[in-house]
């Protein structure tokens, strides 16, 4: 009876995990398949071809989108993880109150919604005066990736003790190199995760780009909206099973490749 | 000291794009054409197709919420109980589509639900009527819920592994049966993650343009497309500024509503 | 809030990440062309910003007149008149050359947004038709401001069998477009000045019509209609249409040729026919203007006069099939493209057709209010 009920319940959950799988992946599926479908229907097979990867890569559109999206994202981690970390040290030595408010501004773009975040920094750019392009979506990016990075790097901050860096000034370490020796490895940990949140942020973010960006440039999200506004040409499924592809199989190496060492 | 100079760069980028920029939106809001002084932007919530466009926001963006969580929490219960680590296979499966571009995902469903798309195909070769599933509010609600599901299953998922398996042990050594475990151990232990899941979940489906307009067919209007379209096309920004900041304020509200009740940020990941 | 879930995921971003570094250090040199330079070497006039329609020029003509003048094209695309206006009175992004329509470019003349074209830079405007050079005095009083781009009218496209199959007479007037039996198969105009030029012509108003019970039955025509309309589109009338997915559809003269085509290529059990509605229709003609902060005029002018040049305009024609006001392109043309009745429509068929007006930013924004009111129903 027992184990009955226990193999009732366990097919239950399998059958459960299985039907929220379909779910999640029926429409990437479909996407795959009729990527490779030579007619343009949706609903009839017109035979197998890669025309549509040909289409994908002797696009300049689509090649400059993805040049951009990942020269932005570096970018803005890039930046936004060096003023982060500086600003994270000059806080932890801050006052409470003057931290307080620093630290409540901070959380402002992560809590308040993305779509006035970006509305609010394209009236700052026209008021600033500055052309929207490359550089407004580079800042709005690292306007909103600097939060992510404080936000990895504090705990790791707060865990280091101050006496070791003391100690090495009293050894004769200047600040810097005291900083870089004595401290820096100890929230590398964290530095490294905000890097990498930041750069994901970055690739993800349609809405804040949107917003801010400006002619003739488009990020992949910008521009797989205004070809979906246009009607969904068979590239666009190209791009995703490949951009799915990619994602699965760079996923996998890294959770499941270097296991051993990060078990060590 | 030379350590408070580290944070100017911060400071300056913090003013010139944190609180210039939301100064702008305050000030665009509270002013009209003409530049006077006036609530009418923020006033003009209450009109009725202002309020029709949040209602239904809320309303949409409400029931996308319920059914994460009804979907999800199962989910997580299970993968939990599977005793899976947390970097298993099982569990990157369920979280593998977020990583995927969200509008991509969302141009997958209306290759689905299109009239002559893929549903409608299947519906026709099974000599089933074909259904008209696109640009309905039920289209909208399924684009929610496929792009942010991830978004309720983590956190809860996360939250469950951190409640010890000696727990719910000790409960049912002290005569408790399983839906009492569930009810007085498990839910209430599993509320931040709970928590974090609804607003992260909530707050982006209640803002959305994106899924209105491309599963909608620009026949549904959210307050996020009403916002968007002030700026992008009625080109009245000040209308829009006063929107957001009623958003804002709205959202803003609301977190520090949720934040009481997860005060230890149990809720998060780490 | 989105911090929580990005981090449970820091293992997955992990890798993402580090192929994405690894990624860029080879893409980056190989793909660094002119792509990201957008906002850089603003100085140097050798860059020409162009924001026009979508699927509006051929894009062979861009690279031809790159090749031709060492100019850099940054090309760039807008939906409706109404997104690409406060781009330009913002000044967001400073383009050299546009291509609005005609009430569009009246309200940029009139709230001084555009410059002067200077013709002596522009010698091929000769071989616009004087026909629309007069026609576009309508906005442009002295022909100062713009050069005629393209023209047409907007019209029902039908899917012949879908139609037979729901019983329904193939459209006359715009007035079939509120037939109950087109449940779910209309698609609508998504811009505010097209939705109601369709309601106002219905009942024999003028599109330009300022007068507020006029806008008010216009206004409860598109509410009742909304249960019938499918979706409210742009650019994707062309798609779907093609695809299908509806019986009729508010459309742009010009997409025609190229979806008879498609439709032809594609080896369809339908045709789709362009119908002009008997109760008259918007007769528009885009034009290539110049806005006031352009940093690079001459080169728009340079642009203008290239666009001109008549076999330009056919290779473009050809492409977008739009009707050319281009004299020396339509000699250019075949005797039976030049009898094509749905692309070059008799004058005496367009009786009742008018040609929008700019009606002034109050105005503007009672449409906006009412055109809200009937998305909001």
């Amino acid at each position: 009876m027992n184990r009955l009920q226990r193999f009732l319940r366990r097919t239950w959950q399998d059958f459960y995990l299985v039907l929220i799988m379909v779910f999640l992946y029926a429409p990437i599926a479909t996407m795959m398949v009729l990527s490779f479908n030579s007619s343009k229907s949706r609903t009839q097979w017109g035979g197998f071809t890669l025309r549509w990867y040909q289409d994908m890569f002797a696009s300049r559109n689509i090649t400059a989108a993805l040049h951009n999206t990942l020269l932005i994202a570096f970018l803005s981690a890039l930046i936004a993880t060096v003023i982060g970390v500086a600003a994270c040290i000059a806080i932890n030595s801050m006052k409470t109150v003057p931290r307080a408010i620093v630290m409540g501004i901070t959380n402002i773009p992560m809590l308040n919604a993305d779509i006035v975040t970006g509305i609010s920094l394209m009236l700052a750019f026209i008021a600033f005066g500055i052309s929207l392009g490359f550089q407004t979506i580079l800042i709005a990016h690292i306007t909103f990736n600097i939060p992510y990075v404080i936000l990895s790097v504090m705990p790791k901050l707060k865990q280091t003790s101050r006496s070791t860096y003391e100690a090495a000034m009293d050894l004769g370490a200047g600040p810097v190199y005291a900083f870089f020796k004595v401290v820096f490895p100890d929230i590398l940990p964290g530095v490294l995760s905000g890097f990498l949140l930041a750069f994901t942020m970055s690739l993800d973010d349609f809405i804040i780009t949107h917003f801010t960006k400006g002619a003739g440039i488009n990020t992949l999200s910008t521009l797989i909206y205004s070809e979906v506004r246009r009607g969904i040409r068979p590239s666009m499924y190209a791009l995703s099973t490949v951009i799915f592809i990619t994602v699965l199989a760079l996923l996998l190496f890294t959770n499941f490749a270097p296991r051993k060492r990060a078990e060590k | 000291m030379s350590k408070k100079l580290l944070a100017a760069p911060y400071l300056i980028w913090m003013v010139g794009f944190i609180i210039i920029p939301l100064a702008l939106i305050v000030y665009y809001g509270l002013t009209g054409r003409d530049g006077a002084f006036t609530f009418a932007n923020v006033v003009s919530i209450t009109t009725p197709e202002h309020v029709k466009a949040l209602w239904l926001s809320l309303w949409l963006s409400l029931i996308s919420t319920l059914i994460c969580l009804v979907l999800a929490y199962p989910l997580a219960m299970i993968l939990r109980n599977r005793g899976v680590g947390r970097g298993s296979f099982i569990v990157f499966i369920f979280i593998l589509p977020m990583w995927m571009n969200f509008l991509l995902r969302t141009m997958a469903w209306q290759t689905l639900l299109e009239k002559n798309g893929v549903i409608n195909g299947i519906l026709s070769l099974l000599r089933l009527p074909s259904q008209s599933l696109i640009n309905t509010a039920g289209a909208i609600i399924l684009g929610m819920v496929y792009n942010f599901l991830p978004f309720m299953v983590l956190p809860i998922y996360n939250v469950l592994c951190k409640i010890d398996d000696d727990t719910i042990n000790a409960a049912r050594d002290l005569g408790a049966n399983s839906v009492q475990t569930l009810l007085r151990i498990w839910f209430p232990l599993s509320v931040p993650g709970v928590i974090s899941g609804i607003t992260m979940v909530f707050v982006p489906a209640l803002t959305t343009f994106v899924i209105s307009n491309l599963l909608g067919g620009s026949k549904i209007l959210l307050i996020g497309n009403v916002i968007e379209q002030e700026f992008t096309r009625g080109s009245n920004w000040h209308l829009g500024s006063g929107l957001s900041l009623v958003l804002m304020v709205f959202i803003l509200f609301s977190m520090a509503v949720i934040a009481k009740y997860d005060k230890n940020g149990e809720g998060s990941a780490f | 809030m989105k911090k929580n879930v990005m981090v449970c995921g820091m293992a997955a971003a992990l890798a993402v990440s580090l192929a994405g570094c690894k990624g860029m250090a080879l893409d980056g040199p190989a793909n660094g062309g002119g792509t990201s330079a957008a906002g850089e070497g603003k100085e140097a006039s050798d860059e020409l910003y162009v924001y026009n329609w979508g699927e509006y020029i051929d894009e062979d003509v861009i690279t031809q007149f790159e090749e031709e003048t060492g100019i850099r094209v940054v090309y760039d695309l807008f939906e409706t008149n109404e997104e690409m206006y406060p781009i330009i009175e913002a000044g967001a992004v400073t383009y050299d050359v546009v291509c609005p329509s005609d009430y569009m470019i009246q309200k940029m003349v009139e709230n001084d947004l555009l410059a002067e074209v200077n013709f002596d830079n522009v010698p091929n405007i000769s071989q616009i038709d004087p026909a629309y050079m007069e026609m576009s005095k309508a906005f442009d009083p002295e022909n100062k401001y713009s050069v005629p781009y393209c023209w047409g009218t907007v019209g029902i496209l039908y899917n012949t069998k879908r139609l037979e199959e729901l019983g329904v007479a193939p459209p006359t007037k715009w007035a079939d477009l509120w037939d109950e039996k087109l449940s779910g198969e209309i698609l609508m105009q998504d811009s505010v000045r097209d939705a109601f030029m369709v309601a106002l012509k219905k009942d024999g108003f003028s599109m330009n019509s300022t007068d507020a019970e006029e806008l008010g039955q216009a206004r409860q025509a598109l509410i009742d209609q909304k249960p019938l309309v499918q979706a409210y589109v742009i650019d994707q009338v062309r798609d779907k249409m093609i695809g299908g997915e509806a019986a009729v559809g508010v459309i742009y003269s010009g997409e025609m040729l190229y979806i008879q085509e498609e439709v032809a290529n594609l080896g369809l059990d339908y045709t789709l026919e362009y119908v002009l509605p008997a109760e008259g229709t918007n007769l528009w003609l885009d034009c290539w203007v110049i806005p006031k902060n352009a940093k690079n005029k001459e080169n728009a002018e340079k642009w203008m006069d290239f666009l001109c040049r008549p076999e330009i305009a056919k290779a473009n024609f050809e492409y977008i099939t739009y009707p050319t006001p281009n004299k020396g392109a339509f000699d250019l043309l075949d005797e039976e493209l030049k009898n094509n009745k749905s692309i070059f429509p008799d004058t005496d068929s367009l009786v009742n057709c008018e040609v929008f007006t700019y009606l002034g930013d109050e105005v503007d924004s009672i449409y906006n209010d009412l055109w809200k009111e009937v998305k909001s129903n």
